[in-house]
């Protein structure tokens, strides 16, 4: 190995040129700002030299950027999923229920303190412009069939329930005005409710118990699809009468009336909202004995437009909440980046040294390592937003929902990467440029 | 006479370890002039590092003057001493110290890097440096595709890449076979003599401090003998 190497050594000798190549002495004058396409080529250089350990890196960082992309992509999807769904039932529909919304003491579908069937009736006795005015009282029991038995929602309604909310039938009827009046032990269930009850067989005309009453099936709903909260394809329709009465006992304290969860109400004129809103206020107070004096409402006038902003407030909540929890993750993905840079500073501080030794500036070999953080953070963040991306495109394909990257999402997700990666970067970047050179270089 | 290049005045260097003085240096004055091919010789712990790492800016002296080509570097600190090490200096290390994942070709141009050189020239000039080591053929070699001695060369192009005014090389052939360290004292003995370039030479063997033309005896921190070789050995 000797005698190749310095065989190879002096036919290099005798090749070794005399004057013929002369280096033109350099002035001075020469600028400050380093070539940061250098630096960068570098930054990539040594990523790729430790390949594995760079992609683990990374995956901190992918995983982070994935989860916060891929949630607020489905995230907003679900909330135009919910809005368009909302709309669908048609914009005039005002709810009133029990409770204020202020001080949410009570809620929407809460146990009626305060409202009554009389409520109902007098607001339908005001003759305003409306084309329905529907009490509902609401509960949740077990159904019992003969296969098989059930939890369901009950929504105890009149008639116009069924106009109102657009429900359309597979087979039988809805109940009548006069099953209403007289109680009588009827129901109509929703499509998939009837489906785990009955199977495929036919629903129509089957008996079932309900908090040891007997109730026959007359009517079955039509799939309303959508998926979504409260789904009607789940929900028993009774009577109000036959809720009140005989399923959840919804009898006022002074034993004159019934309770009721909401009065549903379609507006003949969206418009006119405003003014009809004031006038059941009005009127509600008074039948309330609600004193002038300021005192809070005992029930909630909800319209359809609130609702909806309502609910795309608590959706723009929850969405924010788990892009903040994914944010977690991203965060400690910085941390993955600030560990391994700190095992790359070690390694290469005989490389640190030198660099220093031929002229290297602190604030050279920070950028340097700075630069290292943001390829990792950048090259990071890029892959998962196109993981994320491609998540949001399979949900779409998948019919669930439509769920879209908006480039918005885009920079901030990969502007949040780099700002962890600058951040996470900047402590081990000073730990090299600080580095003595002299003992920099003796590192073995 | 050739114009002064390097100037110490009574350099001091005394390292504090915990209470402890050391003096690791203990007042060495003498002047190079442009031109010369210069030896510093002595037995380790001797203080001839300490005095390397002064005279190469990587460290500062704690008392003393010391002037590179009309800069007083004594009172430099950080970023300034960085400047001057790119433009005034050329380090050769025993171990070549040369990045294992480049080709010779960027390890040489890297310096330059710094100086703020646009690429095209900073490659022009890699390759004549090369060139001028005899390594033209190889610009593309890693260093491990390299024996020790092209290392070496690769490493003397990086030093005189940026035509710096010193170049301080550090026990050069410490690492080498003798025939091959012979090879390398040729090469730095050829570039003293024909590009005229200052070279300073750290070295505890006599028989590698005799390729110049004066050798700096250092022993316990102080100079010894400054002693000039009427017939210097030519590899």
């Amino acid at each position: 190995m000797a005698t190749i190497t310095s065989e190879i050594e002096s036919s290099i000798a005798h090749t070794l040129p005399a004057g013929d190549f002369v280096l033109e002495p350099l002035t001075g004058a020469d600028d400050n700002n380093v070539d940061l396409i250098a630096v960068v080529r570098v930054s990539i250089e040594s990523l790729w030299a430790k390949k594995m350990r760079s992609f683990l890196t990374m995956l901190g960082v992918i995983i982070g950027v994935f989860s916060v992309v891929a949630l607020l992509a489905v995230g907003s999807g679900a909330s135009n999923a919910i809005t368009s769904q909302v709309q669908s039932f048609g914009t005039n529909l005002v709810v009133i229920a029990p409770g204020s919304i202020t001080n949410r003491s009570a809620g929407f579908s809460g146990p009626a303190q305060t409202m009554t069937l009389e409520d109902a009736n007098a607001i339908a006795a005001l003759n305003l412009p409306l084309k329905g005015v529907a009490p509902q009282f609401n509960g949740n029991t077990r159904i019992v069939a003969a296969a098989a038995d059930k939890d369901a929602a009950f929504v105890g309604a009149a008639p116009s329930y069924q106009a109102l909310n657009h429900l359309v039938l597979s087979s039988g009827s809805f109940f009548d005005d006069s099953q209403v009046r007289n109680a009588a032990p009827v129901m109509v269930l929703g499509a998939n409710l009837a489906k785990e009850l009955f199977g495929s067989g036919q629903a129509v005309g089957q008996i079932v118990r309900a908090k040891d009453q007997s109730l026959q099936v007359i009517g079955v709903l039509a799939t309303q699809g959508g998926g979504g909260f409260g789904s009607v394809d789940d929900q028993a329709f009774v009577p109000i009468t036959v809720a009140q009465q005989r399923l959840f006992g919804a009898r006022t304290p002074d034993g004159n009336g019934y309770r009721v969860t909401a009065i549903t109400l379609e507006l003949v004129h969206g418009e006119d909202l405003p003014a009809i809103q004031q006038r059941i206020q009005i009127l509600l107070r008074e039948r309330h004995h609600l004193k002038a004096d300021g005192s809070e409402d005992d029930f909630s006038v909800l319209s359809q437009t609130a609702f909806l902003s309502t609910l795309n407030s608590i959706t723009a909540l929850l969405t924010t909440f788990l892009a903040a929890l994914a944010g977690i993750s991203l965060f400690v993905g910085g941390v993955g980046i600030m560990n391994i840079m700190l095992v790359s500073v070690t390694e290469r501080t005989r490389e640190i040294g030198l660099r220093k030794a031929v002229g290297a500036r602190e604030r050279d070999i920070l950028l340097q390592f700075i630069a290292e953080a943001l390829v990792i953070s950048l090259v990071g963040g890029l892959i998962g937003l196109v993981l994320g991306g491609a998540f949001a495109l399979a949900i779409t394909l998948s019919g669930a929902l439509t769920a879209s990257v908006s480039p918005g999402v885009a920079l901030m997700a990969i502007s949040v990467a780099m700002a962890f990666g600058l951040f996470f970067g900047i402590y081990p970047a000073r730990q090299a440029a600080r580095l003595n050179p002299i003992d920099a270089l003796r590192y073995e | 006479m050739n114009p002064v290049i390097i100037s110490i005045t009574d350099l001091q260097k005394i390292y504090h370890m915990g209470d402890v003085q050391v003096p690791a240096l203990q007042g060495v004055s003498f002047e190079i002039r442009r031109g010369e091919f210069v030896a510093i010789m002595g037995p380790s712990g001797s203080g001839k590092s300490t005095l390397m790492n002064l005279i190469g800016c990587l460290d500062m002296p704690s008392a003393g003057r010391y002037q590179l080509d009309g800069v007083d570097v004594e009172q430099l600190s950080g970023d300034d001493l960085a400047a001057v090490r790119a433009r005034k200096l050329g380090f050769v290390f025993q171990q070549y110290n040369l990045l294992p994942r480049q080709s010779a070709l960027r390890n040489v141009e890297m310096p330059l890097i710094y100086r703020g050189m646009p690429a095209t020239e900073r490659r022009h000039r890699a390759g004549i440096a090369l060139r001028i080591v005899g390594m033209g053929d190889r610009m593309d070699h890693r260093p491990n595709e390299l024996s020790g001695g092209q290392q070496q060369r690769v490493a003397i192009a990086r030093a005189l890449v940026g035509s710096p005014s010193v170049i301080l090389a550090d026990e050069p052939t410490g690492a080498l076979d003798s025939k091959t360290g012979i090879e390398i004292m040729r090469i730095l003995q050829r570039l003293n003599r024909e590009q005229g370039l200052t070279i300073l030479v750290v070295t505890h063997e006599h028989d590698i401090a005799a390729f110049a033309q004066r050798i700096l005896h250092i022993s316990d921190g102080k100079l010894v003998r400054d002693e000039q070789l009427q017939s210097n050995l030519v590899a």
